[in-house]
């Protein structure tokens, strides 16, 4: 098909003149859109202004809105004309104008004589306009049509209705639903692009539905699919069963695999490939199950078609990850790949065997990388930087040649990201690698002499400020960091100063030098910020005379300690605080501590491990500062102390119930406060003096000091009563409440809305619910666990071992035993890898009473799926310690 | 559309990038000036790769592209991270077969804006607002060109119009076995249609 282009450049002279569409003008295309209005249409002479109406839209040129409209009426002209070429441009100029509701009034009766016409091409592009332009109630009036359009005998039109219904599908699912018999018997069509079609809808209908889903891939499995294209789909609802279902745990057998196996065989190499990537990522895939997939796609590695190859090498490149093993036996193909002209190819197959390659293949890739990178995009240079990052922690005495690999592309040109992504490389193993730290420190001092983009100046600045005292010879570094106390930005240089203090701070023999340089540093000379100069100059103040002698464990721990409350708190309540100028100096203890949403994943430090970004964390409750609002206009709980903690909504009634009511628990020191909201859902009804009785005989420890009734409860209108009980302060008291919502109901007349005078007292049982162990902790992150956990005092620390019974997979135990504890999970650490036997996962927060709790947690899962957990936990308290290891056990 | 194979866009540019014409199906550029850079970057990544034997492949920012250059045009054909890029070739040698045809084997930029009307039609019967509508070249020609609805009837072979004339016998004989066979011919022709041809 491809011609060879012989000369480009005359070529390309030529077009410019000759386009048709030279010196095209808005102005004038509206003008000769008047043709539509004529009485004698020249269908041809229409058609060419539709093309350059459709050229503009193309293009991106915008109309206004009376454009738009004006045109748009002018072609609802043109259905007079009986042109079959007309009209099909009129088809495609009514879709890309999209018109409003009220305009698409206009056009609907004659879309609709077009669905009905004997003209097959009339009725299968009328159906997809008037399904496009169309809104719901609209869509009541030609549904009948649209029926019988999926069962037409011509394939096209019953192809159209599909289409049209998977799109209405999205907006209008109530009335698509109702396709399904027509649809069902579409799938059956013979026509394979039919078929197709019916069986994309009939799945999203009943998409739901998993026993429809597993009875529609049953049997169509075992009948007849006539398209490859109907054939993948089949392959992906397999997949979806397959992972809904699970394994059989008496056979060991995967229902379905041989389904997908068979398709391995398939004719068409889209269909091959669908298979091959879909038992790839069964979950919990075996290596008997993965060798035929694996075959066919190392076949596919050696195509002449690069779309193979690439598809081929990406998914390997995915197995790898999880199962490296399996991938070494096309490591011979993807070497060959590595010179491979597509370097998108080349790339995977290169990170492909980074992943797969053992200890004695470093040294012979790491050349042929490095040849390679100069032509690759940056966007591909960092997928490399994180295959070497990885290998590095995999094969530690290897560090050598990795991190001379990686210093050298950090003084190559690259974007930001890229230099991140290999800054954030030499940081982790600087970490995880000791013998790797001081040649790492060195790298990165000599980035910084020449480094263009200010975060990662400062955030080496600040890495160096904590590993450099550590090592054999601090001193060293000296020169480096204030080198950038006179060359850089005022930013990088107040990073700068920072890191001086931090040397002076912990390294005794350099503080009277370090002194000598903050003090040249209080005549840091910018007029606009004075951040520099302040900084020095707290600095000089705090950490003594200067003399050689250790630095007070407090100030250190002001200065460079880690800032327990989350930062974005800190920000908001500053900004309040600026905003409402007051005498009273700034209180760091009126910052709440609840994490309020996902630490930022974007600007974390380069010292975090690089977390997949998993399925957030359901989100804690982000109405406490409502709650604490609501709370101090109620005087009987204003001297219940500060609001430590309230969880989020409990429902107390089922959906859909005359009354709806959830609690949210209030936990203060020494009390808690119940929070009913409460609301009616039936118009005929007004409730007065509504209160909840609460029965708290399981909860021994608990008595109740008080209650605020509501005193009307109109018809959909939210509104909360409240009951306050008295605990023992520093115990996690718990138990067990049972709740009856007490009212006088009165009868509303709807038609005027007034109540009757004389009302009835009744009752509304509600469910219990528990206050438990975890309403007493906070979810508060830490933004370095391991300094964190350093830190503690492991005398606090109690160990203790778990046997948590058979579990479905580890992600359910781990996410089991964090909402237990009510921890905030840290660094990622709560995302568990596909098929992982053992996980480590960090968790961090705060006890009632304010005290600091660290727990790190390792599960383990044998063959039979049997999880054990070791819980570590250090605190502030060991009595807090012993705490946690109760709610576990007790759990 | 969560488990059906979604194009995300077509694009059709020209040697330095400019847009001949393109569809995007996807919500991820909503303005046109995010398309033109998204037009621009995936010219830039791919202009100069040699992609006119075959179908060249690579991934931008979570984006298959697929493409192939004819003379002085470059076709794209872009879908999700997790699409089946396989898949996406055969959308891209579908639209690139229909344009063939319906442009009478001149396939360059010239030709193309001529006949624009043409090529966008070309499209509209590829793809609908995502979702595939047909990946045959000649029957999407077919339909771009409105020469007929009836498939293939003007391709048919002899051999092929005896199978459907035989399908049209048995099926008179309620031989439903017979009639299956035609029914299954791969690219999408229903025994009716066919018979309706032949008679």
């Amino acid at each position: 098909m491809a011609q060879p282009l012989v000369k480009k450049d005359d070529d390309r002279d030529e077009e410019a003149d000759y386009s048709p569409f030279l010196g095209i003008e808005k102005g004038a295309v509206l003008q000769d859109a008047r043709v539509f209005n004529d009485p004698q249409l020249d269908a041809r002479r229409c058609s060419q202004v539709i093309t350059k109406l459709l050229y503009l839209l193309n293009q991106g040129d915008s109309f206004t809105k009376v454009e738009a409209t004006e045109v748009f009426f002018a072609v609802t002209k043109l259905f007079q004309s009986k042109d079959n070429g007309l009209r099909r441009m009129v088809y495609l100029i009514i879709k890309d104008l999209s018109p409003s509701a009220d305009e698409v009034i206009i056009v609907t009766s004659s879309l609709m004589k077009d669905m009905n016409s004997r003209t097959d091409m009339y009725r299968a592009n009328a159906i997809r306009v008037l399904c496009r332009i169309t809104d719901g109630t609209l869509l009541t009036q030609i549904e009948r049509y649209l029926k019988q359009a999926i069962v037409d005998k011509n394939p096209v039109v019953a192809s159209a209705a599909l289409v049209s219904g998977i799109h209405l599908l999205q907006t209008t699912p109530e009335i698509v639903k109702r396709w399904s018999n027509e649809v069902q018997e579409a799938v059956q069509s013979r026509a394979a692009l039919v078929q197709f079609h019916a069986l994309a809808l009939l799945h999203q209908i009943r998409q739901n539905d998993r026993l429809a889903v597993s009875k529609l891939v049953t049997s169509l499995t075992k009948g007849t699919v006539r398209s490859p294209l109907a054939q993948c789909l089949l392959i992906r609802y397999t997949s979806q069963v397959i992972r809904e279902t699970g394994v059989n745990s008496q056979t060991g057998d995967r229902p379905f695999y041989d389904y997908l196996e068979s398709c391995l065989r398939h004719k068409a190499e889209m269909v091959i490939f669908e298979a091959a990537k879909a038992i790839t990522e069964l979950s919990n895939v075996t290596t008997r199950e993965l060798t035929p997939a694996i075959t066919v796609l190392q076949l596919l590695l050696s195509s002449s078609k690069p779309v193979l190859r690439f598809a081929a090498v990406r998914t390997l490149n995915k197995v790898a990850m999880t199962h490296p093993m399996a991938v070494t036996n096309c490591n011979i193909d993807m070497e060959s790949l590595i010179s491979d002209q597509n370097r998108s190819i080349a790339t995977l197959a290169i990170t492909t065997l980074l992943k797969t390659g053992n200890e004695s293949s470093v040294d012979r890739l790491m050349k042929q990388i490095t040849n390679f990178m100069s032509d690759i995009a940056d966007e591909f240079k960092i997928v490399v930087v994180e295959a070497i990052r990885s290998l590095c922690l995999k094969f530690p005495l290897k560090y050598r040649s990795l991190m001379n690999f990686l210093s050298n592309i950090l003084r190559e040109e690259g974007g930001f990201e890229y230099k991140k992504a290999i800054v954030d490389s030499i940081v982790i193993l600087i970490r995880d690698i000791p013998d790797a730290k001081e040649s790492g420190l060195l790298h990165l001092c000599e980035f910084i002499e020449d480094c263009e983009f200010t975060y990662l100046s400062t955030q080496i600045l600040h890495f160096l400020g904590n590993e450099g005292p550590k090592t054999s010879d601090p001193s060293k570094y000296i020169r480096y960091i204030y080198n950038r106390v006179i060359l850089e930005n005022a930013t990088v240089r107040a990073s700068a100063v920072s890191t001086l203090a931090k040397f002076g701070a912990l390294v005794d023999s350099l503080k009277p030098r370090i002194f000598i340089l903050l003090r040249r540093c209080l005549f840091d000379n910018d007029d606009e910020v004075s951040v520099v100069r302040d900084r020095a100059t707290l600095y000089l103040n705090s950490l003594g005379d200067g003399s050689v002698a250790e630095t007070d464990k407090d100030v250190k721990e002001f200065l460079f300690g880690s800032l327990d409350i989350p930062l974005t708190n800190m920000e908001t309540t500053l900004r309040n605080y600026a905003q409402n100028p007051t005498e009273e100096p700034f209180d760091i203890d009126s910052v709440p501590r609840e994490v309020k949403s996902l630490p930022l994943v974007e600007k974390k430090a380069p010292g975090k491990k690089p977390t997949p970004l998993g399925p957030p964390p359901p989100a804690p409750t982000s109405a406490s500062d409502a709650y604490e609002r609501i709370l101090s206009t109620i005087p009987e709980f204003a001297n219940f102390g500060k609001l430590f903690k309230s969880s989020v909504p409990v429902e107390l009634t089922e959906a859909e119930t005359e009354y709806a009511v959830n609690v949210v628990k209030h936990i203060f020191d020494h009390h808690v406060v119940f929070q009913y909201n409460c609301t009616n859902t039936i118009p005929e009804q007004l409730l007065e003096n509504v209160t909840v009785i609460v029965d708290a005989s399981e909860a021994e420890e608990f008595s109740e000091v008080g209650v605020k009734p509501l005193k009307s409860l109109p018809y959909d209108t939210p509104a909360q009563t409240f009951v306050a009980f008295e605990r023992p302060e520093g115990v996690p008291s718990v138990g067990k409440f049972s709740n009856t919502l007490r009212f006088t109901v009165k009868e509303v007349d709807t038609s005027t809305g007034e109540a009757e005078d004389d009302g009835v007292e009744d009752e509304y049982q509600l469910e219990d619910f528990e206050v438990v162990a975890a309403d007493y902790i906070l979810k508060v992150g830490v933004s370095n666990f391991r300094n964190a956990w350093e830190s503690m005092d492991p005398d606090t620390e109690r160990v203790d071992e778990y046997g948590l019974g058979p579990r479905e997979s580890l992600v359910e135990a781990v996410n089991a035993v964090i909402s237990l504890l009510g921890l905030q999970p840290c660094e990622g650490t709560e995302t568990v890898p596909n098929n992982s036997r053992s996980h480590t996962c960090l968790l961090s927060g705060v006890y009632i009473g304010n005290v600091k709790v660290l727990v790190r947690l390792s599960f383990g899962m044998d063959s039979s799926k049997e999880v054990a957990m070791k819980l570590a936990v250090r605190s502030d308290d060991v009595n807090v310690s012993e705490a946690l290891h109760e709610i576990v056990a007790s759990g | 559309m969560e488990f059906g194979p979604f194009v995300k866009s077509i694009l059709i540019l020209d040697l330095e990038g400019k847009r001949v014409a393109s569809k995007f199906y996807s919500d991820d550029w909503p303005t046109n000036e995010e398309r033109r850079t998204f037009e621009k970057n995936v010219f830039s990544m791919t202009h100069m790769k040699n992609a006119r034997t075959e179908a060249e492949v690579t991934i931008f920012k979570d984006e298959i592209v697929v493409y192939k250059f004819i003379e002085d045009l470059h076709f794209y054909v872009t879908g999700g991270e997790e699409e089946n890029e396989v898949l996406l070739a055969t959308v891209l040698e579908a639209v690139l077969g229909a344009i063939f045809i319906v442009l009478k084997k001149k396939v360059n930029k010239m030709e193309a804006l001529t006949h624009l009307d043409l090529v966008l039609l070309c499209l509209d019967e590829t793809i609908d607002g995502g979702i595939i509508v047909d990946t045959d070249a000649k029957s999407i020609a077919r339909k771009a060109t409105g020469v007929s609805l009836d498939p293939g009837a003007e391709e048919l072979t002899i051999g092929e119009a005896l199978k459907s004339a035989r399908g049209q016998v048995m099926k008179a004989l309620s031989v439903e076995n017979m009639a299956m066979e035609v029914g299954t011919h791969d690219s999408g022709f229903s025994s009716n249609s066919l018979a309706d041809w032949w008679f």
